[in-house]
């Protein structure tokens, strides 16, 4: 096992919305009121159009392989290699996450690929929304 | 900016580069500022504006007994110096300031006297890309690179090319660290350090420093050095974080900065002699050319890999070897900026004969911000 820990998010009152969602197994994005851009990561406007008339949007937790590198080097609470990718939402926002149940490989990762959300709970305070490939499509 | 109104009339790396034990941090800047002031044929006492990234300004002006009536600390990454270079010469022009020395130094291998990050940390990252593993560059520079491979056709052989190049410009330059000739299959047996980089398409973490020193150009013609004028400048940002890239294929900074050089210099990419692109990797060469616009999408990576900027191509861009053979203390910007002089000056190890327009362009943390210099020999 790696040295250390994996750094854990640090929630602000701007994006404690979100980390509560994960928390209770729901991915959310915001959207904008006036525009209808929908955005991410969360802030208490639109950074489209300026406009404080946005609200949550609770996404479907699809998404595609943006594009992922395989690190091989060391990292508090990874054990290398592993992968970090970043999924592609329906709704449009990308999103860094790891990929999880899939092998750490070029082979199993294939850019495209359908993923669904996957919430990896760290603690009482923090659940991270990981990514696994869609199986049986 | 007025076209050709400031020049660089000093300029120099410090002495040592590559492993430089004896010096800290603070020292490398100093070293470096000393070097560009007898390059300049200037004291420290003509020096009343002062501008650097990656360290309080305040202590590099205190260092070298300096109290100045400009100051510029803007520390956006390795592209910083482009940033300064730009901001420096509007404040010449407005009269704030008369002769303006940047300093860099940056103890990237030895560690002594360093810094944290030359970047402010981002609120954003920490909560939503540093729980996935990234820590180092070659974890984050390099996530959109599967993305660009996929949409426009980019092979791994194709991407090796740009190490390969860029070390033959390297085997011309004797304070290169890395000279001697490396191949594709070289490239790609090279350890994995984060797929699909290897280790000769990352570059190399080293010591080093340099400094420049601008003034009016109408004072630039009476100093020793052959005057380089500031043609032109564009800078610009997008984002904090890798994953927020609107399109992984292309930096939004890259064009807005890229675009804004070219306009105020009033050139065309036909009048370009010879081009710098930071090179931390090997993909940003191949964005920064199609982002610049010298070629269309898709098409950087064959134009290198068929010799357009290797040693008598059409295009000579990296000519010191660049980030992966030269140096690269963390902040590279600096040393491009000073292959640039160089060329300019007609003082370059690898020269390009007749050189009059040089295009220097650098990226700042992870496509986080451009700035992009169009400097020139001709008056
Ligand atoms: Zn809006």
């Amino acid at each position: 096992m790696a040295n250390g820990e994996r750094e854990l998010p640090r929630p602000t009152p701007e994006t404690q919305n979100f980390w509560d969602g994960t928390k209770a197994g729901e991915l959310r994005l915001q959207q904008c009121g006036d525009c209808e851009n929908v955005y991410f990561p969360p802030r208490h406007f639109c950074p489209g159009c300026g406009s404080k008339s946005v609200a949550v949007l609770r996404a479907s937790g699809r998404a595609t392989l943006h594009s992922y590198v395989i690190s091989h080097l060391p990292a508090p609470g990874f054990e290398p290699p592993y992968a970090i990718a970043v999924a592609k939402l329906d709704e449009g926002p990308k999103m860094m996450c790891n990929i999880v149940d899939c092998p750490q490989t070029p082979v199993a990762l294939v850019i495209d690929m359908p993923l669904e959300v996957s919430f990896e709970k760290i603690n009482d305070d923090i659940t991270l929304a990981q990514f696994k490939p869609v199986r049986g499509q | 900016m007025k076209r050709n109104s400031v020049a660089i009339v000093g300029a120099a790396e410090t002495t040592e580069l590559g492993k430089v034990p004896t010096m800290s941090q603070v020292q490398l800047h100093a070293d470096a500022a000393l070097n560009a002031l007898a390059d300049a044929g200037l004291k420290l006492s003509d020096i009343d504006g002062v501008a650097t990234g990656g360290h309080n300004a305040v202590e590099i002006a205190h260092y070298l007994g300096i109290v100045p009536k400009w100051l510029d600390g803007t520390s956006v990454g390795g592209c910083s110096f482009m940033l300064l270079v730009r901001h420096a010469a509007a404040a010449i022009n407005e009269g704030l300031c008369n002769t303006v020395l940047i300093t860099h130094g940056e103890s990237g291998r030895s560690g002594l006297g360093r810094h944290g990050s030359s970047i402010f940390p981002s609120l954003f990252q920490q909560q939503f890309e540093r729980p996935f593993g990234v820590t180092r560059p070659p974890t984050m520079f390099t996530i959109p690179v599967l993305r660009y491979m996929k949409d426009f056709d980019l092979s791994e052989e194709t991407l090796a090319m740009v190490p390969v190049v860029q070390r033959e410009w390297a085997g011309k330059n004797p304070r290169a660290s890395f000279k001697d000739p490396i191949t594709v299959d070289d490239v790609l047996n090279s350890k994995m350090i984060c797929y699909p980089f290897r280790l000769l398409m990352c570059c190399l973490v080293t010591d080093g420093g340099g400094a420049l020193i601008l003034t009016k150009a109408d004072r630039a013609k009476d100093m020793p050095q052959k005057p380089v004028y500031i043609r032109g400048t564009g800078e610009s940002a997008e984002t904090p974080m890798i994953s927020q890239m609107a399109d992984f294929t292309s930096s939004a900074a890259f064009k807005v900065s890229g675009q804004q050089a070219f306009e105020s210099a009033g050139i065309s990419h036909s009048d370009v002699d010879h081009l710098m692109i930071y090179d931390a990797f090997a993909h940003l060469p191949i964005y920064g050319l199609e982002d610049l616009g010298f070629v269309g999408r898709g098409e950087a990576g064959p134009f290198i890999a068929d010799g357009n900027t290797r040693p008598g191509g059409k295009l000579p861009m990296n000519t010191n070897g660049g980030g992966l053979s030269y140096m690269h203390s963390g902040m590279y910007g600096m040393y491009a900026l000073q292959e640039g002089v160089r060329q300019m000056r007609s003082t370059a190890s690898a020269q390009v004969p007749g050189a009059e327009i040089s295009v220097v362009h650098g990226v700042g943390g992870m496509f986080s911000a451009s700035g992009t210099i169009v400097m020139t020999n001709v008056a």
